[in-house]
């Protein structure tokens, strides 16, 4: 029998989890990246200060890490067990990406011409609509491309939680391997073509985001 | 006689070290057109800017329409005004730009109508007539669905002149809005200018290196130098009666 | 999962047990970067071949390094590497860090390079040639000299992100700091004191050097005034 036939509905039983913690967890960073980015922009110190305290410690620092300290810190933080392995995988993926992504949006957000903030002043709109008729919808369309490409790095980073033993496609391939030693190299190409074939829409869609990010902007 | 709608009263501005407009006076009656002319870097466009919020002035009262525009009462004194306030007293003033700034996300027709319907609350359906109205004027009715980065730079510029036509303010301030225009393109935009003036009840100031133009429509003519106003009058009194060298200097080296 | 407190005594502990890892990662980190910093260079050489197919193909072997895993691509060269026939030899793991790890970044790397060269105005070119100069000074006196300066910023930072993903080649046994932090855990049931000591010390170590490009960067934007910066600087991140 062909071995790929054997070996793909194996890896395939790993799709659900890779996929819901990629989805969840890139809700969770883009939500943290405006947050963060829009505190970081905010004219309270404070604010300021903690959110550059957050930034830094996510970006200074490695998302295996991150990783693993949530596994034993949360239980002592928050009581044993009371998150799901899963939900810390989203946790740690989501505030590592978001404090990277919060980058992006602080820095869209300024690259947006100083002009159109003065026609939206000479048209007088108050600073809630200025944000959300006029900086923000062009901002968003420069961010775009990065957010694809912060996106595939999260699909990337997912393979990670196959080490606090989430079953995801890394783990079965792990499960495979050990079993069919001599069918390592096989096993471990057709993951990476599992996560490749995962990456290829947001491949896509990058790309056609930096089209996008071309058009309707006046950036400085 | 009618009470001017904006004052300036003693109004100072630097940037950092520099003081570019050293104490102006200046009173803006209702649909009265003024020029401000004179050499670069003294100060024109921030007048203006002070007018429509977009520079704070260091020193001095900018009064429109019987109200401190920099400045509100809190607790019996006057502080700085908060952003509720400068609301509260611009919303009768527009401006167009040297650059235009339009909104590139927006077609031309949501270019004038975003304001009027999220800003003054107005009505969906009246702002969209008025709109192809004001594009028509304009001499852009066929335009309206485009976007901004279709279209030549004077068509830009005339697009935002119905912005903020659209808007219907009292007092209309216009920035060096044909600097940033290819020279064949600059009539289109004055003609539009000219049409405003004449058929138009609100005040306006242009500030303006097309000094033919500036002495033709404006009923005042100011002219600034080294941050303050250095002669004023009609444009006839401009030209033949003023004794200020620099300004003969000035007006001989921009006029053909 | 295991003791259900924090221990200070414990985190000084730690300390000196983490610190021991800090050379191997640090080597592997240079180690590593070099090899993508050569390497880099075969995917630019590549890629200026003038043969379309050929270079459709090598661009998407980069894709496919750089949209993949790396945890997957050390996995496979430590473990499975070995029992491919005929080329399969077993591996260190401190090679296979380098080798895995170097690689994926190496397409990243070479990004870096082309945009580099791109980054030179097309003028420059052509002025080189009006002045009949050979192609090796060509490149030695116009092109390079032009083309190396701004991608240093660039390089940096991802020296930087390199060096945070090296502690996942603690998965295929490189002894570096979170290695070493997870044998002192399962020695000691201490994962969380030995954990947060190798966060300090790759913030430590990673915080300053990423002020320092920062500030590189605006020097260097300023003087060459290109925008190469922005176009290839896509979001590789640390794991």
């Amino acid at each position: 029998m062909n071995p790929i036939m054997d070996i793909a509905p194996q890896l395939a039983r790993g799709l659900s989890i890779t996929l819901t913690i990629l989805v969840a967890s890139a809700l969770f960073a883009y939500l943290m990246a405006f947050i963060a980015g829009l505190c970081s922009l905010s004219k309270n110190i404070l604010i300021r200060k903690i959110t550059g305290l957050y930034v830094e410690i996510f970006r200074g620092t490695s998302l295996i890490v991150q990783l693993f300290w949530l596994v034993y810190a949360i239980p002592i933080l928050f009581g044993l067990s009371l998150a799901s392995n899963w939900v810390i995988g989203v946790m740690a993926i989501g505030l590592n990406y978001g404090a990277y992504l919060s980058e992006v949006v602080r820095s869209s957000i300024l690259a947006v011409a100083p002009g159109q903030f003065e026609a939206a002043i000479a048209l007088n709109m108050s600073s809630f609509q200025r944000m959300r008729l006029v900086i923000f919808p062009q901002a968003v369309r420069m961010m775009l491309p990065e957010f694809g490409n912060y996106t595939i790095q999260m699909l990337k980073g997912t393979a990670l939680v196959s080490l606090i033993g989430l079953n995801d496609v890394l783990y079965f391939g792990n499960i495979l391997r050990s079993s069919n030693l001599s069918y390592g190299p096989l096993i471990y190409i057709m993951v990476l073509v599992f996560y490749f074939i995962l990456a290829l829409p947001l491949i896509f869609l990058t790309r056609k985001a930096e089209k996008v990010a071309k058009k309707g902007v006046a950036s400085s | 006689m009618t009470e001017p709608i904006v004052r300036y009263q003693n109004v100072h501005k630097s940037f950092g070290d520099v003081e570019v407009l050293k104490g102006i006076d200046l009173d803006i009656y209702p649909a009265e057109k003024i020029a401000i002319i004179g050499p670069s870097g003294s100060g024109k466009t921030t007048i203006i800017r002070m007018l429509m919020t977009l520079e704070e002035p260091t020193s001095g009262d900018i009064i429109v329409d019987g109200t401190n525009l920099w400045k509100m009462e809190k607790d019996e004194k006057m502080v700085k005004a908060n952003e509720k306030h400068l609301r509260s007293v611009r919303g009768d003033i527009g401006m167009v730009f040297q650059h235009f700034n339009l909104f590139p996300h927006m077609t031309i027709l949501e270019n004038c109508m975003t304001a009027p319907i999220h800003v003054k609350g107005e009505d969906k359906k009246e702002v969209e007539q008025r709109s192809i109205e004001m594009l028509e004027r304009v001499g852009l009715g066929d335009k309206i669905h485009n976007y901004p980065s279709q279209l030549s730079g004077g068509q830009k510029q005339r697009v935002a002149m119905a912005r903020a036509l659209v808007m219907r303010p009292k007092i209309m301030l216009f920035d060096e809005v044909t600097s940033a225009l290819d020279p064949e393109l600059v009539g289109e935009v004055l003609e539009v200018i000219r049409d405003i003036a004449k058929n138009d009840d609100m005040a306006m100031v242009l500030v303006t290196h097309e000094m033919d133009f500036a002495l033709d429509i404006a009923d005042k003519v100011l002219f600034l130098d080294e941050g303050v106003i250095a002669e004023q009058g009609t444009a006839s009194d401009i030209i033949e009666h003023s004794q200020n060298e620099r300004l003969q200097e000035f007006l001989s080296r921009f006029r053909a | 999962m295991n003791t259900n407190y924090w221990s200070w005594d414990r985190l000084t502990e730690a300390f000196p047990f983490v610190l021991e890892g800090i050379g191997m990662t640090i080597a592997v980190t240079f180690a590593t970067f070099l090899f993508a910093l050569i390497f880099g260079f075969v995917w630019l050489f590549l890629r200026r071949i003038p043969n379309r197919s050929l270079n459709w193909f090598v661009t998407w072997i980069m894709e496919f390094i750089r949209s993949t895993p790396p945890l997957v691509q050390l996995f496979f060269l430590y473990f499975a590497w070995p029992v491919i026939p005929y080329v399969g030899v077993t591996l260190s793991a401190f090679t296979c860090a380098v080798v895995g790890l170097g690689i994926h970044f190496s397409t990243y790397i070479g990004e870096i390079y082309r945009s580099g060269i791109e980054s030179v105005e097309k003028g420059q070119w052509e002025a080189a040639t009006a002045l009949n100069f050979s192609i090796r000074d060509k490149w030695l006196k116009i092109i390079l000299p032009q083309a190396i300066p701004p991608t240093i910023p660039m390089l940096g930072n991802y020296f930087i992100i390199l060096f945070k993903e090296v502690p996942i080649t603690s998965t295929i046994g490189v002894q570096g700091i979170l290695y070493m932090a997870n044998t002192f855990g399962a020695r000691n049931w201490a994962y969380i004191e030995a954990l947060t000591i190798v966060g300090l010390i790759l913030l430590a170590l990673s915080y300053p050097s990423a002020l320092c490009i920062r500030k590189l960067e605006v020097k260097m934007n300023t003087r060459f005034n290109n925008n190469a910066n922005k176009k290839t600087n896509k979001g590789v991140t640390s794991q």
